[in-house]
Parts: structure tokens; C-alpha cells; sequence
């Protein structure tokens, strides 16, 4: 049993009740962790505490995995039908569907995204993944080769571990094909961001799920994280999150029981604009993709290469949408505000040491670089310029609204210029010469390619990092393919030595 | 046209079920019930109770003019408010909320199935399995399809370094599909589901003797959230409507299942029209091929599944029953014994929850069955038991039928008969059974039991049959696919491949 915390809100955006329970949610009940440990969920937009909620440990990892092991074994896995399965993933959609303004409030409340946003973006696309992958639980196909055939089964107990920056989407990128796969899961939230995961573990039951099959455990990465990358009888660790953190969890799995590691890491992706771009266009994409969600997106397209042609024209162009960035800034809940706080004092404090990086390598501070207001967590929507392949803001991820403008001439030196990071997550492309279009994403060292948009992503299409973004991919059926182990199995049918 | 259509009511007031059910006899057409067009209009038909040879009610017959109109309106919807102007995810949401809405009404469409034809009201089965069967048949299948339709993938495809090819899956645009009698829920769910999933409009004619079912489902396409268009239910004659689908020039693709004659005349229609795209489900004549260590007790219910349910109304049934000699008399002592405990069940659906077995669909499918009886008599065969109609009293019952002593070249070894009735041949060899099983014209299905797993492989693989079934029998399942070699048919339903399709 544990605590419900609620809390009523009176916003123009939402006026009502959020109430979430604060425990572990583990067998299929909300329970107190072994060594009562607690953590305080802060409120970006001002930094104050929201209230505490529980913060597990090892042992909590350890009972969880106890509790997903017996339900694989009798009321998960392939016992259960696909068509089942995926009706409660349909189900669970549903539930969050119909609650989806409060789902909206709390994400809004504890990250610091504009209600809209959280409403018609976060929520709706949690909503739409669980369906997608509620379809998918009956369609998972091996093959027949004569004459042998391959399964595709399901892995057993998974750990999952998500970010702060789409809290409840990332969960439905995770939940959706691991369970749709027949796996059960014990999934970690960020300890910042972890009350729409409690939220959402309230209606798992309701949904259908047998219990021990979704295992919600709140906890700082070193120890409940830790515990969930070296766990021996966890079989596949999905991860998204910092590369640096990335690393610790294959590292983990090297030395405990080699498990399959799959991960989806930061990026330092380029946005490309050529002369023959639609301007007007280019201008939004670019906007849209380094300054939504405050810059906290691991495909931000954070270096921005404008051909010289273009250049001044975009760079003004680009400062006005930033200034009315700048003007509708402020409280999640406010009216018109689309720009909200960084999600806590630790990546203020980063963003703000990048920018001082920035005037110490020479960059030129075209717009923002400063803090907004005296409280709570707000960075101004941020342009350097002239700047060197070599800077700090141009190789390393900021994760905020801050974008690098660089000028280029030709195609051959801005792909160059574009595959030169250690990252390779996603890339962008305007222009209207449809060959060049996609002779440069073809170039281009990226997972998630676009050609005149940016970051639209869709759950049926896969997305991951190339080098060190990240390995393996979400969405999609390929994600299927990241939560099944392939067996053949060979049938003697007139062999006789 | 008039759309005010006339809604009629049935009262059952029976021990499995009590109630009244409203129905809107009309056409459904862009999102209404409509009356036919009258320069044409064929009038109604009588929808016959078989369990008592009395009407039901009458129902409006539409006329080639009115298929004009619903692909005039399923046109308009595919180029406006349905294929790929609408994403996948959306399409499949309707097909969820259809199924749905036919879960929340399951116990009135599976009495009005049960009433027409036994597994839905309407044909008389058993209504205990006739619910059952309805759930999984149709709920479950659009459901299925509802997952299928925002998953529909082309490939990419590397050629050299200068060039990039993919492919893409197009709907055709407005399909027609004529479904039959024997399951009307499941047709209507096998051909409305991939179809509409992959972004077509659809012109489906049920069968004039079993409406019913597709009627009130009609009722809940506009509630499942489906544009005005796209799905179009035309009740009317083979001759008439179902040819007018066949011939159709702005009819891209055409699904028919029923028997092998018809298919016939819709793959010749088509050729003479547009050379639209055919499907075609028909009969069969399917082996059911029992080994000296198969289970005996399992393989005996499974017989009695492969030919009795549904009274042997099924495609795919197991209506040539071969038996290796070892095993043979233990055999037909224990399957006389499922024959006769049907015997002993057998009524109307709504009597009993103990009914098993009811009613033949019609008439016409009465006299056929009881002459293919006939003739298997005067051919020579030896009658088991049944052999003869159930009763002098009402409605079409006739009594489950085994005949042995059969020989390869008896009508009632070669010619599909639709009802209760198998023909049970002895044989020696793997080989031997291997070469009768597959001399047939026809290729639906087949079954072979054995507790040697290669030897079930080997005679599975060998036999020229669109579905194998090893130590089972009818067990069909959304993820696979279905569908005929030979004069069985052409193409598959269910699984991926229905989407293919």
C-alpha cells in the first residue's frame, strides 16, 4: 500500500485535480521500497518541490525481477495470445486517452512543457504508439526455410531505463513492442521525471496485464539503474539516455551476463539548408528543431549548416522566430507560452557553462545566451555564430535551445563537415533539387534522415543512432525485431543415418 | 431515392433467448439505408427460418442499378475521405470500433445469426455456437485487421549508386465482394477487414439467404466512425447484383467465395469486363487422413468436427475420411457413435442449450444433400448410419450421415455435398492414400493424424491442399493464411497475405 498524492491546480490551461501514487509499482501493486528511500520531484518553472516519491534500490530490482519471472513462466510470454496481448495494450491507450488532460498536466508539471504540447504532442503520441503496438502482439512471424522453421520469441524479463525529455512517450516506445513481444518489463523513469510513469502504472492492472508483468521502480540511475544493467536475470537492456551513461550499461552487461544491450544515446545532429531551399520553410523546420522541447531532444538539429547564398537571409529570418520564441516564454500552464524551463537546475547550470564556453572560443552570441527571469529553470532561445569545427558548442551536446549557424559553400565540404562528430542520430536537408535531396541524406552518417522537415517521426518508421548515437532501433516493426530472439528450429522429416 | 427505409422487427421469445431486434431491411448505401431504385427494384425476398421452414421477414432486393450507385459513392469516398488521403492508423481505429460495436451487440447478432443460419442467427446453428463461432470468427478478424492497416510496407530496393527504387502498396480503390451463407459474420469480417485496412472501399452483396447479420452490422458502420462510402452493404440475387460487381467497369478487384460453378462465371465476367483483379474461395472435397498410430479417440472427435460442423456447410470440410486398415474398424465403431449422439441432439437452435446439431440452410440445400444421399446408396455404398432426413416435422434437418464401402469413383467420393455426410474409405499405404487423397479437382484443405511427426510433415507437404492440418482439424487462425490449390480457389484470405491481396 502507499501513499496517492494529489494536488489541485487552477491554470488557464488545466483547472483540476493531478493525483498520482508515490510507491514502487511492482507484482502489480504499489509498494514501499525496502529502504524507504525517497526522492523530491521539483517543479522546472519555479524550483519548487512538488512532493516526494519513492526511490528504490537493488533490492526493489531484485524482488521486481522475482515478480516478472513467475509471470513469464504462467500468465505472460507466448501462454498468452498475441491478439491478448495487444488487446491490453489497446486497453491501456484507452485508459490514458481518457485521462489525457491530467496525463498532460503532470508532464507539463513536471517537466516544464507547454500544455498544448504535452496534450496534443506527448500524450497523444503515447496514445498512438500503445495502439500501434497493440496491433502488432499477433503479427509476430518467423519463417519457414525448407525445411526448417525460425520463432521469434520473446526475451523473458527486459529492463527498460528512460529519459527526462518525453517521459510517457518514452515509455510507450519502450512498453509498446517489449510487451507486445510477450516480455515482461522493469522499467526505471528518471528520477526527475517520474510522475506520469506513476500515473500510468495506476491503470496497468486496469488495463488487464496478470500482475509482475509491468514493473514500475523509481530510482537514481547508480542504483536502481545499475542494478538493472548487471542484473543476471535480466536478459535485454534498453537505454535511453547520456552516451556517458550509455557506455556504464554495456560495460555492465560485458561483466555480468552479456546481456543484449540496445541503446539510444545523444546526438549532435546537423541541419542542412541549401541555397534552393524553400526559405520560409527552412526557417520553421530549423526553429521546430533545435529550440522545441527547450533543445532537450537527443535528434535536436543543434548545428545548423546555411550555404552562403541563403545565409543573412535565413540568419534574420531565423532571429525573428527565435525573438517570438522569446516573447511567449514563460509558465507551462500560461496562455500562448510555447517556451517552458529546462527540466532542472543541473542542465541550466550545463547549458549556461556551454555558453560561456562559447564567448571564450570566439563564438558570436547573435541571440539569447542568457537566462529568462529570476525563476525557475529559463534558458532564451540561444544563436551562436561564426563558429569553428573545433568549439565546444559545435562537437559537444548541449541539450538546450541553443543552435550553432555555420556557413558553408558546396556540398562536398558540408557533408564533411556534417559526418565529423562522434554522433550520427538524425540529419536534415532542405532543398528543392529532389536528387540532391536524397543523394546528401544517403551521405549523410545518420539513422533518422529528413528532407525538408525535421524530426517528424511516425512510431511505424525506425528510429536509432548510427556510431556512437546509439545501437539498435525503436519504433517501427523493427523495434519487434529488438525485443525477439531469433530460434531455428530443424524438423527431420527422412534423414536416416 | 428515398432513405426512408422500412426498420422491421423480430421478437424471440425462446428459452436461449429473449428480446426484440430492429433491422433496417434497405440497402446500405453512402452511409444510409436506402429502398432500391424502383425503375428496378426486384422487390423483397423472404428470409426463411430453416429450423422451421417459416419466414423470418423480408428483406429489399437491390438491382444492378443500385450497385451503380453504391461504386458511384465508393468512388466519391476512395478519392476523398478513405485510402491514402486517410493514415493507416485511423482506418484501423474504425475497424477496432466496428468490432467492438459488434462485441457490445454479440448476443442480438449472434441470435439474428443463429436465427438465419445457425452460427448467426440465421442459419439455424446451435446458439451457443453460433455466439462462440461469431466471436471468433468476425470480432476477432477485424481486430486483426485493425492492427494490420498502419503496417503496410513496400521495400526499398538497392540497384546502383545513381538511382533509388522503392516500392509501395496502393489500395486498388473499389472492390466488390459476394459473400455466402454457410458463415455470414466470418465472410463478412474476411473480406471487410484486409480490404478496408489497406485503404479500399468496399461493395459487398451477402448472400439473399442470409442477410440478416450483415444488415444489422450495417447499422454500426456509421457509429464506427466510417466516411459515407466506404462501406456499402447491397443485398440482392447472384444473376443480378453478384454479376453487376463481376462486370463492373469501375469495380477494380472482386472476392467471391461460394461454390465452384459461380466462381467460375464471376473469373469469366471478369475477363469480359475490365480484367479486374479476382479472388476466388470455392468448394472442396478435402481428405481427412487417419493413420494406425494416430490418437483414436482424437482423431474421432477431430472427424466428427471435419465433417459435421455446421451440418458440413463448410468449404473446408473433411468430407473424405481415409482410414489405414490397422485402425479402421475401432474407427468407425467409435466416429458411428459422435454421428449418433448429433443424431440425438439435433433441433432448433433456441430450443436447447444441448442442441449440436442443426438444420441444412435451406431447401434447395435439403434436396441436394438427400439426393447426393440417394445416389450413394444406389452407387453401392453402405449407410453406417443416418442416411435419411431427421423427421417428417418442420425445417430442413437431416440426420448425420456416415457411408462406407465407399469407392474413389462414387459421386459421393468425388462431388462436394455441402452437408453432414462422409465418406469413409479404408487404405494400406502412405503412397496409396497419398494418390487417392489428391484425385480431386478440388484443393481446399486437408488432415493428416499420426503421432510420427515426420510422417505427418511428409504426407502434409505431399498432399495438393491450400491448408494441412496435422492432428487437427478446422482449426483456423487470423495470423494464417487460407485459401485453395487447384479448382479451390485463387488467392489466400487471412494473415499478411489477405492484405497481398
Amino acid at each position: 500500500m502507499s501513499e496517492v498524492f494529489k494536488l489541485e491546480l487552477n491554470t488557464p490551461a488545466y483547472k483540476g485535480t493531478v493525483s498520482f501514487p508515490t510507491g514502487l509499482f511492482i507484482g502489480g501493486k504499489f509498494v514501499e521500497p525496502i529502504e524507504k528511500g525517497k526522492i523530491e520531484v521539483v517543479n522546472p518553472s519555479n524550483g519548487k518541490v512538488i512532493t516526494s516519491v519513492s526511490a528504490g534500490t537493488g533490492k526493489d530490482v531484485d524482488i521486481a525481477v522475482e515478480a516478472a519471472r513467475k509471470a513469464y513462466k504462467t500468465s505472460w510470454g507466448l501462454k498468452v495470445q498475441g491478439s491478448v496481448r495487444g488487446q491490453m495494450l489497446l486497453k491501456l491507450a484507452s485508459l490514458i486517452e481518457q485521462n489525457i488532460d491530467e496525463f498532460a498536466a503532470l508532464e507539463s508539471l513536471n517537466v516544464g512543457k507547454p500544455f498544448s504540447v504535452s496534450k496534443n504532442g506527448d500524450v497523444t503520441n503515447t496514445v498512438a504508439c500503445l495502439r500501434y503496438y497493440g496491433g502488432w502482439a499477433d503479427k509476430i512471424q518467423g519463417k519457414t526455410i525448407e525445411f526448417a522453421y525460425t520463432r521469434h520469441e520473446p526475451y523473458g524479463v527486459v529492463g527498460q531505463i528512460i529519459p527526462w525529455n518525453f517521459p510517457l512517450s518514452m515509455i510507450s516506445w519502450k512498453i509498446g513492442p517489449a510487451l507486445a513481444t510477450g516480455n515482461c518489463i522493469i522499467l526505471k523513469p528518471s528520477e526527475i521525471t517520474p510522475l506520469t510513469a506513476l500515473k500510468l502504472a495506476s491503470l496497468v492492472s486496469e488495463a488487464g496485464f496478470p500482475p509482475g508483468v509491468v514493473n514500475i521502480v523509481n530510482g537514481y540511475g547508480n542504483t536502481v539503474g545499475q542494478s538493472i544493467a548487471e542484473h543476471p536475470q535480466i536478459s535485454k537492456v534498453a537505454f535511453t539516455g547520456s552516451t556517458l551513461t550509455g557506455r556504464k550499461i554495456q560495460e555492465a552487461s560485458a561483466k555480468s551476463n552479456l546481456k543484449v544491450v540496445t541503446l539510444e544515446l545523444g546526438g549532435k545532429s546537423p541541419h542542412i539548408i541549401f541555397d534552393d531551399a524553400d526559405l520560409e520553410q527552412a526557417v520553421k523546420w530549423a526553429i521546430r528543431g533545435i529550440f522545441s522541447n527547450g533543445g532537450q531532444v537527443c535528434s535536436a538539429g543543434s548545428r545548423i549548416y546555411v550555404q552562403e547564398g541563403i545565409y543573412d537571409k535565413f540568419l534574420e529570418a531565423f532571429t525573428e522566430g527565435a525573438k517570438h520564441i522569446s516573447k511567449n516564454t514563460g509558465d507551462p500552464f500560461g496562455e500562448g507560452v510555447v517556451h517552458g524551463p529546462q527540466v532542472s537546475s543541473m542542465q541550466f547550470d550545463r547549458i549556461m557553462t556551454y555558453i560561456d564556453s562559447a564567448k571564450t572560443d570566439g563564438a558570436t552570441i547573435h541571440h539569447g545566451g542568457e537566462r529568462h527571469g529570476t525563476e525557475g529553470y529559463f534558458v532564451k532561445p540561444t544563436i551562436f555564430t561564426e563558429c569553428k569545427p573545433g568549439m565546444k558548442i559545435v562537437q559537444e551536446e548541449i541539450f538546450g535551445p541553443c543552435a550553432a549557424v555555420i556557413k558553408f559553400k558546396t556540398e562536398e565540404e558540408v557533408i564533411e563537415m556534417a559526418n565529423d562528430t562522434t554522433y550520427g542520430l538524425a540529419a536534415g536537408v532542405f532543398t528543392e533539387n529532389a536528387a540532391r535531396g536524397i543523394r546528401m541524406v544517403h551521405a549523410l552518417e545518420a539513422g533518422s534522415t529528413f528532407i525538408n522537415c525535421y524530426n517528424m517521426l511516425d512510431k511505424a518508421v525506425p528510429f536509432g543512432g548510427y556510431k556512437q548515437s546509439g545501437i539498435g532501433r525503436e519504433l517501427g516493426e523493427y523495434a519487434i525485431d529488438m525485443y525477439t530472439q531469433v530460434k531455428a528450429v530443424h524438423v527431420n522429416i527422412g534423414l536416416r543415418l | 431515392m428515398s432513405s426512408n427505409s422500412e426498420v422491421i422487427t423480430i421478437n424471440l421469445d425462446t428459452p436461449l433467448y429473449k428480446g426484440s431486434i430492429s433491422l433496417n431491411t434497405g440497402l446500405f448505401i453512402n452511409g444510409e439505408f436506402v429502398r432500391p431504385q424502383e425503375s428496378q427494384d426486384a422487390g423483397k425476398i423472404d428470409i426463411i427460418n430453416p429450423s422451421t421452414s417459416k419466414p423470418i421477414t423480408s428483406v429489399h432486393l437491390g438491382s444492378s442499378l443500385d450497385v451503380d450507385i453504391a461504386v458511384d459513392a465508393a468512388r466519391k469516398a476512395f478519392k476523398s475521405t478513405w485510402g491514402l488521403h486517410v493514415p493507416g492508423s485511423v482506418r484501423g481505429q474504425k475497424l477496432q470500433r466496428l468490432a467492438e460495436l459488434i462485441e457490445e451487440n454479440l448476443e442480438e447478432i449472434a441470435a439474428l445469426e443463429a436465427l438465419n443460419c445457425v452460427a448467426s442467427l440465421i442459419l439455424g446453428k446451435p446458439f451457443a455456437q453460433a455466439k462462440q463461432e461469431l466471436n471468433m470468427a468476425c470480432i476477432t478478424t477485424l481486430k486483426y485487421y485493425a492492427g494490420w492497416a498502419d503496417k503496410i510496407h513496400g521495400k526499398t530496393i538497392e540497384t546502383n549508386e545513381t538511382k533509388m527504387a522503392y516500392t509501395r502498396r496502393e489500395p486498388y480503390g473499389v472492390v466488390g465482394a459476394i459473400i455466402p451463407w454457410n458463415n455470414p459474420l466470418a465472410g463478412l469480417a474476411w473480406k471487410v477487414g484486409p480490404a478496408v485496412a489497406a485503404g479500399n472501399t468496399i461493395v459487398l452483396k451477402p448472400s439473399e439467404f442470409t442477410p440478416l447479420s450483415a444488415l444489422r452490422v450495417a447499422s454500426l458502420i456509421n457509429e464506427a466512425g466510417f466516411p459515407p462510402g466506404v462501406i456499402n452493404i447491397v443485398n440482392g440475387y447472384g444473376p443480378t447484383v453478384g454479376a453487376s460487381l463481376a462486370s463492373h467497369p469501375l469495380i477494380a478487384k472482386i472476392a467471391f467465395t461460394g461454390s465452384t460453378i459461380t466462381g467460375r462465371k464471376i473469373q469469366e465476367a471478369a475477363a469480359k469486363s475490365n480484367l479486374k483483379v479476382v479472388t476466388l474461395e470455392l468448394g472442396g472435397k478435402s481428405p481427412n487422413i487417419i493413420f494406425d498410430d494416430a490418437d483414436l479417440e482424437q482423431a474421432i472427435k477431430w472427424a466428427g468436427i471435419g465433417i459435421f460442423a455446421n451440418m458440413g456447410q463448410a468449404c473446408c470440410a473433411g468430407s473424405r475420411i481415409f482410414v489405414q486398415e490397422g485402425i479402421y474398424d475401432a474407427f468407425i465403431q467409435g466416429f458411428t457413435a459422435v454421428a449418433q449422439h448429433l443424431q440425438a441432439n439435433t433441433g432448433d437452435s433456441f430450443s436447447s442449450p444441448n442442441t449440436l446439431h442443426g438444420p441444412q440452410a435451406s431447401e434447395a440445400q435439403y434436396k441436394r444433400i438427400l439426393s447426393y444421399i440417394s445416389s450413394g446408396i444406389s452407387e453401392g455404398a453402405h449407410v453406417q448410419t443416418g442416411g435419411e432426413k431427421h423427421s417428417d416435422g418442420e425445417g430442413y434437418f437431416i440426420k448425420p450421415t456416415i457411408f462406407t464401402n465407399v469407392t474413389p469413383s462414387m459421386k459421393i467420393a468425388q462431388e462436394e455435398i455441402f452437408g453432414p455426410v462422409a465418406a469413409v474409405i479404408k487404405f494400406k499405404t502412405e503412397e496409396e492414400v497419398i494418390e487417392m487423397a489428391n484425385n480431386t479437382t478440388y484443393g481446399l484443405a486437408c488432415a493428416v493424424f499420426t503421432e510420427n511427426i515426420s510422417r505427418g510433415i511428409r504426407v502434409a507437404h505431399a498432399i495438393e491442399a491450400g491448408t494441412a492440418w496435422i492432428n487437427t482439424y478446422n482449426t483456423i487462425e487470423n495470423g494464417v493464411p487460407f485459401g485453395g490449390y487447384k479448382q479451390s480457389g485463387i488467392g489466400r484470405e487471412l494473415g499478411e497475405y489477405a492484405l497481398e491481396k
